[in-house]
């Protein structure tokens, strides 16, 4: 049907009109504005993202500064600048950051440098990137657990294989948030890949040609033509990571709970336990304070960065 | 003649062998990425004493997988997610569709501002406002049901935003062609807009559903039942001290979590990257 519509209004005169207003034939008598049916559709959407996304911030950010009384009060602040555990968290959480996010990214845009080639087995090793990325953590979290575990893991015979001392790797200190942000990369890189593969393929190949045929090398053809060319991809793709390594916790659950002693919990599991271990949840609401804080600082960095890539364009 | 054709000759050489270290690099690192993955389908589908040995001669077999089965209700996991899986992508495209057709089509006062306020969603996603939403599904009385588990998640943001894009390319011919045949406003949007959209429909779908079949922090906190959990608690319920021991056990466990979902994908490559590609450019 919608075809012949198609086939039948392509021969009709072309016409530039930017926007009509529909309904204003008189075909039909209507009992609603346009304005009015559009709100009505939007009903549905904005009641679950009111009570769900919106809400839920008001009334953390409400919970944070009243008592149990509902009388205003800045204790729940005091608590958490006195509470050594928020800190280590966010501590935690920036280098987990710092450790994923460079690191994820380099890799992700490597692959998607390599499978954007024509070669034999491209298909099957873009699948091998990327197929992390759409399995659920919890999962790929239990195969870790074994690849890290001491003595007969992976890891620790190939350490042990080398010369080095072994080492119970998610059990230690100073081993555990490297640990994880291995992990992490490993379940990220793929994810970001896509999104380079993206960027690239929208790069009109005749500029990398010319460069080419210009004698430049692969090398300085990549970061003299592509990378220039994928700069909004990877503000985008860098605002991205930052923030999913706040949101990402899952494999926590299985591989270390946040142990040893609070050296590898991250700001979200510890609104976890907060709340549901320890039900203190106006306590949990300042600290979701604080995440939807960076979490919107983050998004507001990419507002601005999107901006100026308008510009450009 | 000879003098120029040298260094020619020896940068072709070394671009070749670049290549060659590249290609080995790239291969290296799939290997890698895939190495967790093949040790979990060795691990599950041989004997105990071959979890940690790797003898390509060693027996093929399912018990890990008939023991799991049977001390774990996967069954009725897979029932849950299935259940939720796609209650929430049905819920999300029809809602979805309705707000996106509101932005596209429609002029109305503060729609700007609207769609901003709808846009939020995009960085708060329900997984981090749990505690808030707990209390709310509480004094819904929803605690421990499917029903709880995908109602943060059945408007979604994204796919407004993404339905909005498409709708906004279908040509004004089409619509008047619609309405001269008598078709009320609602009709348009279902004989004209969602068929257009079709791809990004599909587009979306497969990354609705591969995101929240691996949902786990926000089903892990309101569901304390068989009847509820999904296949992601139902494993992390499973996994204790004690049988994070068992490797076998504990492969064959992740095998049959994520075996659907990898089949699918395995099945579907080509329109998941693609998908993934599609609403990874917007």
């Amino acid at each position: 049907m919608a075809h012949t519509e198609a086939g039948t209004t392509a021969d009709a005169p072309p016409q530039d009109r930017p926007t009509r207003t529909p309904g204003s034939g008189p075909i039909r008598r209507r009992r609603l504005s346009d304005a009015q049916l559009a709100w009505l559709l939007l009903v549905p959407a904005l009641v679950v993202l009111v009570t769900f996304t919106h809400y839920p911030v008001v009334s953390a950010a409400w919970a944070s500064v009243h008592d149990a009384a509902g009388d205003p009060t800045v204790a729940n602040y005091q608590r958490m600048l006195d509470d050594p555990v928020f800190w280590r968290v966010l501590r935690n959480n920036a280098w987990f950051a710092l450790g994923t996010v460079p690191t994820s990214m380099a890799l992700g845009l490597a692959m998607a440098y390599w499978v954007n080639q024509r070669f034999r087995g491209r298909g099957v090793l873009r699948l091998a990137y990327f197929t992390p990325a759409i399995l659920p953590m919890v999962a790929i979290a239990s195969i870790w657990l074994f690849f890290y575990s001491p003595g007969i893991g992976p890891i620790s015979q190939l350490v042990t294989a080398l010369g080095f001392e072994d080492r119970n790797w998610l059990g230690d200190r100073t081993t555990v948030l490297p640990a994880i942000i291995i992990t992490n990369i490993w379940k990220e890189a793929g994810f970001l890949m896509i999104f380079f593969l993206a960027g690239l393929q929208n790069i009109p190949p005749e500029l990398d040609e010319a460069a080419q045929i210009e004698g430049a090398s692969r090398w300085y053809r990549f970061r003299r033509v592509t990378l220039p060319l994928l700069a909004p991809t990877t503000v985008f793709v860098l605002i991205i990571a930052f923030t999913n390594a706040f949101k990402t916790v899952d494999f926590l659950f299985i591989m270390t709970a946040g142990g040893p002693n609070n050296a590898s919990n991250l700001l979200l599991y510890y609104i976890y336990e907060v709340a549901f271990t320890f039900w203190n949840r106006p306590y949990a609401a300042t600290l979701t304070v604080v995440l939807v804080t960076v979490l919107l600082a983050a998004s507001l960095a990419q507002l601005r960065l999107f901006d100026r890539r308008v510009h450009y364009r | 003649m000879s003098a120029s054709s040298g260094p020619v000759l020896s940068a072709s050489f070394d671009s070749r062998l670049a290549r060659g270290v590249e290609r080995s690099a790239a291969w290296l690192l799939g290997l890698l990425w895939l190495a967790p993955l093949l040790y979990a389908f060795w691990a599950a589908f041989h004997p105990r004493e071959f979890a940690t040995r790797f003898d390509l001669t060693a027996p093929w077999t399912l018990a890990n997988i008939v023991e799991v089965w049977n001390a774990v209700p996967f069954g009725r996991y897979y029932l849950n997610t299935v259940l939720l899986v796609s209650g929430i992508l049905i819920a999300q495209l029809v809602i979805g569709c309705l707000a996106a057709y509101a932005f596209a089509r429609f002029e109305f006062r503060g729609r700007e501002v609207v769609f901003a306020f709808v846009l939020v969603q995009l960085m708060l996603i329900p997984d981090v406002l749990i505690v808030q939403n707990f209390r709310t599904m509480s004094q819904l009385g929803l605690v421990d049901t499917i029903t709880a588990i995908g109602l943060p998640y059945v408007a979604s943001a994204f796919c407004i935003f993404l339905l909005r894009q498409s709708f906004r390319s279908i040509p004004v011919e089409l619509v008047e062609a619609a309405e001269v045949e008598g078709a009320s406003r609602l009709q348009v949007l279902w004989k004209v807009y969602v068929p257009i959209a079709r791809p990004t429909l599909v587009a979306f779908g497969l990354v609705s559903v591969s995101g929240n079949w691996n949902n786990f922090l926000w089903p892990l906190v309101i569901t304390s039942s068989v009847e509820t959990r999904p296949l992601t608690v139902g494993l992390a319920v499973f996994i204790t001290p004690e049988t994070g021991v068992n490797w076998t056990v504990l492969s064959a466990a992740t095998v049959i979590v994520i075996a659907p979902l990898l089949a699918v994908f395995l099945l579907f490559q080509r329109q998941f990257v693609q998908s993934f590609l599609r609403s990874g450019i917007k």
